[in-house]
């Protein structure tokens, strides 16, 4: 067991809380950074890549694939509801693929310098989080394109936004501590996110769900993705309330991810060091 | 990790019959197959190697203490184990103050990032507050003597470069602990002699506490007052450099 004791001098945080958040300010900063560096068009890309994807997604799915996209969604509103699908399914899996190996690639680090190591899953989430914020833009500008106006239902972004991260730093909390002890889970973390990315309706609109068998109808209604979609779309393209399922379904798997990832990681990272 | 402040504070650092057992099985397991395989066969709980065994020492508040002791002896084991990146498997060890660990120069270190982003990092890591880098930014850079290079990525940096960027955020203001770990065999000699002068220059106002670990024994007993060897996990000599240095160099003899 180790005792510090922090004596007090301007030079550092004043608390442990003071010193993490500027750790993760760092961090993310420099992530950004690393990002953009020697790319022509820089953070431009961050509102490009959504809407590339988009176009993209749209042409396929509505030449191709066109049994894809039914019911509901017009033709009109299907980029709409591609976009806000695609980048909120983005975040997930881009915070919790990079925070996965955060805790190895931070080793030189760890093994050196006295940090909390929570830092380095969490920054990820916060990361693509940031990352989110400059997709909206690309929102705002097929929003624009289609004359969609947005409605005083946007005030609940904040909330949506909360659990969703609250759930991708559970996750990533889980597997940075899982990945240090098994090394398989980063190959098996692509398939699941390919698995997921298929499972939730992102490019295929939710009618197909009342087709499917029962099993697999509670199978999708119990997918946090699906949840987390279905808030969003609520609020940018349905311009409606989220239902209380919803609601309910998005707090508790942000509530169950966060315990699970705490309760592992702090359960195992005074062993990290042994096994990085 | 609250400690109690009730207990001695002229001990800057406490080691309390601080054991270290690694895991040799568990150290090589990397997938989940070997893992089963390991339960299965209940191999995973043998076979131990004990880095650190029993051991107990104090160092006073502004003391020099030089760590001896062969390769593979526990030495670096034993600093990450004050320096609170490891945990011992028994005992305790209480530190009292900041430490500025110099094990390894320029840990945490972005070589995608110019020297002016990573001076901020390094700093935050540190636990340094903005403010305080962005007051220290120009004596940082003037230490380490590389006003024309801040811009530029650490990837296009000498090794002795980073080094002295490195040392000079470690030790601009004056910490409670300083862990000297081989550090001052990077760079070149003027700049070893730099950094040497500022470790003294610490040593002498009294209160910097400072673990000095090289395999120069010459250099130890030039810095350090007393000195402590530990001899494959256990602790061998604890006493007044000259005595320790000279029983070390016995050994071989």
């Amino acid at each position: 067991m180790a005792v510090a004791i922090k004596s007090q001098s301007a030079a550092h945080a004043r608390t442990e809380m003071e010193k993490d958040l500027f750790i993760l300010q760092q961090l993310v900063t420099k992530d950004f950074k690393i990002r953009y560096r020697r790319s022509v068009l820089g953070v431009a890309w961050s509102v490009l890549n959504p809407l590339l994807m988009m176009i993209v997604m749209a042409i396929v799915f509505s030449t191709i694939f066109a049994q894809g996209r039914n019911g509901s969604i017009t033709p009109e509103m299907y980029p709409l509801y591609l976009i806000v699908g695609n980048i909120t399914f983005t975040l997930m899996s881009e915070s919790t693929s990079s925070a996965l190996t955060s805790i190895i690639d931070a080793s030189s680090l760890l093994k050196k310098v006295k940090v909390h190591r929570f830092v380095f899953p969490v920054q990820k989430a916060l990361f693509s989080l940031v990352n989110f914020a400059f997709s909206l833009v690309a929102v705002a500008l097929v929003m624009l394109w289609f004359r969609v106006v947005p409605t005083w239902h946007l005030i609940w972004l904040p909330v949506v936004l909360i659990l969703l991260v609250t759930f991708c730093m559970g996750l990533g909390l889980l597997l940075s501590a899982l990945t240090v002890f098994f090394r398989d889970i980063r190959h098996l973390w692509s398939v699941v996110i390919t698995a997921w990315t298929y499972f939730t309706p992102i490019f295929w609109t939710t009618d197909f769900i009342a087709q499917m068998p029962r099993i697999l109808q509670l199978v999708m209604y119990a997918n946090p993705m699906y949840n987390y979609l279905q808030f969003m779309r609520d609020i940018f393209l349905f311009q409606t309330n989220p239902t209380a399922f919803t609601l309910g379904m998005c707090a508790f798997w942000a509530v169950l991810a966060i315990v699970a990832g705490y309760l592992v990681f702090h359960k195992t990272e005074h062993k990290f060091i042994l096994y990085i | 990790m609250a400690g109690t402040a009730t207990s001695t504070p002229e001990y800057a650092i406490e080691v309390n019959d601080v054991t270290m057992i690694f895991n040799m099985a568990s150290e090589q397991l990397n997938n989940l197959k070997e893992y089963f395989i390991k339960i299965m066969r209940h191999e995973l709980f043998f076979s131990e190697f004990r880095a650190l065994k029993h051991i107990s020492f104090k160092v006073r508040r502004g003391e020099v203490v030089g760590l001896v002791g062969t390769n593979g002896s526990g030495k670096s084991t034993m600093l990450k184990i004050i320096a609170g990146v490891l945990e011992a498997s028994e005992g305790e060890c209480i530190v009292r103050g900041n430490i500025a660990p110099l094990i390894e120069l320029g840990a945490g270190f972005d070589m995608e990032l110019t020297a002016r982003e990573n001076i901020y990092l390094n700093g935050a890591l540190l636990g340094y507050t903005k403010q305080f880098i962005d007051d220290h930014f120009d004596e940082i850079v003037e230490f380490a003597e590389l006003r024309d290079f801040v811009d530029m990525p650490l990837k296009n940096y000498s090794s002795g470069m980073v080094a002295r960027i490195a040392f000079a955020i470690a030790t601009v203001t004056e910490p409670d602990i300083l862990i000297v770990d081989e550090t001052l065999s990077v760079g070149d000699v003027f700049f070893q002699q730099k950094c040497e002068d500022r470790i003294q220059h610490f040593i002498k106002n009294g209160d910097v506490t400072v673990l000095f670990v090289s395999h120069s024994i010459e250099q130890v007993e030039r810095i350090c007052q007393r000195a402590i060897w530990i001899e494959k996990g256990d602790l061998r000599m604890d006493g007044p450099v000259a005595e320790v240095c000279e029983a070390y160099r016995g050994q071989f003899g």
